[in-house]
């Protein structure tokens, strides 16, 4: 992963309307070879994004502390 | 069917009182219990007792209580739906119609439907309540919210320690497991169910950060299930200001939390399949996308290439060897343009020097001669055209056509008229 990718914290639905988005322009607009290929690269990661983040994500979850020894709302993790 | 019983007995009076058969009078029995209006549409609540389920498929029971018995039967076409509701030892309401067993002697409640007890109670209780929300516009679909395509954060109001939890959890994780679960336990069944329910869902409101939320319990008895009938827990539903999906007890099941829930799942499985979108859907989506994106770049690519060689077409149209091979050809045409033009004249000249020649040979003095003319010259070699440039004697030399000769001039005379 490039210096680029690591930064990025898209959730999933960003990441894949920006796909949509790449995928429109690309299909839609008459563009050079560096915009293209700048466009393209971006599609790419997006796509590799996407499925990594549903490849490797494990199910999260926390408890408040809600209905069982106080009113006091903890969170905690499962 | 009264009416006529009755006149059977009437009929007999002028012989004394009228014997009847066991038949006749069965029959009789069964035609007045057949007719009968309560008889023949009828709730009766008892205890089960002496349960059978031959392999026939009917079901025989009876239904007691303190002070009597009741012979029952449910015929097999509507058994099987029954038969769960049915233990020995247990508390039921039964419907029905009476009629008689005539081989048996038997008068029978023929059962059509079976409720444990206290049910019947329980739904008159539930469709009040049902139809006083329900004038209210709490269950209207107008203002029922759709659920988020991609959810961050699901909040889940269920018993921590219930399957119904594990279910969802596993659900979730197979689906999409990208989100993140926020559990406000809650006790779900018992008195103290709807006041715990209710808080769950404010407590998740108020954490704020969930994009919807789902009630759900496990299947259970209508009793287990009542909780989500509470009238309190249905407004929390309606007052929830994220969207409520709920998954309570099983297919058949509805309390007035799904009634009110944005979204009613038939389990607590299908809540969790409503909520999230399907991880292999969305891998397929990916797929799908990215050839797109390939075939898209390869055509702005073929696109380039078709300009750059359009380009290149017509910078060869430009380019100086095609002027100088353009140039080149010109000069050859006018190359030969001007040889064309030079053999012309050359032609031309070398007629007009014919011609020349001819007129200067009809000039030549010597063609004179031969018409029998002759040149003299005298001794000086000067042609003579006079009298006046000779003397007698002179040596002259006459030339003719084909020959010279020497002469003297042996006399001179002058013409008189030249």
């Amino acid at each position: 992963m490039t210096q680029l990718e690591s930064k990025e914290n898209l959730s999933y639905e960003q990441a894949f309307t920006e796909l949509e988005q790449v995928l429109n322009r690309l299909e839609g607009e008459s563009m050079n070879l560096e915009d293209s290929l700048l466009l393209f690269e971006r599609g790419q990661f997006l796509t590799r994004y996407c499925a990594d983040l549903l490849e490797k994500a494990q199910l999260r979850m926390q408890q408040l502390h809600v209905n069982l020894s106080s009113d006091e709302t903890e969170e905690e993790e499962a | 069917m009264a009416g006529y019983a009755k006149h059977m007995f009437e009929q007999s009076s002028l012989f004394g009182p009228r014997v009847l058969s066991v038949s006749g009078i069965t029959q009789y029995l069964r035609a007045m219990m057949e007719s009968d209006e309560i008889l023949r549409d009828v709730w009766v609540s008892g205890e089960v007792s002496t349960l059978s389920t031959p392999s026939s498929g009917h079901i025989y029971f009876t239904l007691k209580d303190s002070g009597a018995t009741l012979k029952c039967v449910i015929w097999r076409a509507q058994a099987s739906r029954m038969r769960n509701q049915l233990q020995t030892g247990s508390a039921v309401e039964v419907h029905g119609a009476f009629s008689v067993y005539e081989a048996g002697g038997q008068y029978q409640l023929y059962v059509d439907a079976v409720r444990l007890a206290g049910e019947g109670l329980l739904y008159q209780e539930f469709l009040r309540l049902k139809a006083r929300l329900e004038a209210e516009g709490l269950f209207e679909e107008g203002r029922k919210r759709s659920l988020p395509k991609f959810p961050i954060r699901i909040g889940i109001v269920t018993s921590p320690t219930g399957a119904a939890l594990q279910d969802m959890l596993n659900t979730l994780q197979n689906r999409y497991p990208l989100v993140e679960v926020i559990l406000a336990p809650a006790v779900v069944q018992g008195e103290e169910a709807p006041a715990k329910v209710v808080k769950a869902i404010e407590e998740l409101n108020r954490y704020g950060r969930v994009d919807v939320i789902i009630l759900a319990r496990g299947g259970g008895s209508l009793e287990d299930l009542w909780a989500f009938n509470d009238e309190n827990v249905v407004r929390a539903v309606v007052n929830s200001s994220v969207p409520v999906v709920t998954g309570i007890g099983h297919e058949t099941d509805f309390t007035l939390s799904d009634y009110a829930a944005d979204v009613r799942a038939p389990t607590p499985t299908g809540a969790a399949v409503a909520v999230s979108p399907d991880k292999n859907d969305l891998l397929r989506d990916l797929g799908s996308v990215y050839a797109s994106l390939k075939d898209s770049f390869e055509d702005r690519l073929t696109d380039l290439d078709h300009n750059l060689s359009r380009i290149n077409h017509r910078l060869n149209l430009l380019s100086p060897i095609a002027k100088i091979r353009n140039d080149s050809q010109r000069l050859d045409e006018m190359t030969q343009r001007l040889e064309r033009n030079l053999q012309h004249q050359m032609a031309l000249r070398h007629s007009h020097l014919e011609g020349a020649i001819r007129h200067l040979e009809s000039l030549n003095p010597l063609q004179v001669l031969n018409r029998g003319f002759a040149i003299v010259r005298n001794a000086d070699g000067k042609v003579i055209r006079s009298v006046n440039e000779v003397s007698r004697d002179d040596e002259v030399h006459i030339r003719v056509a084909d020959g010279e000769m020497d002469a003297r001039l042996t006399s001179i005379n002058k013409s008189s008229n030249p």
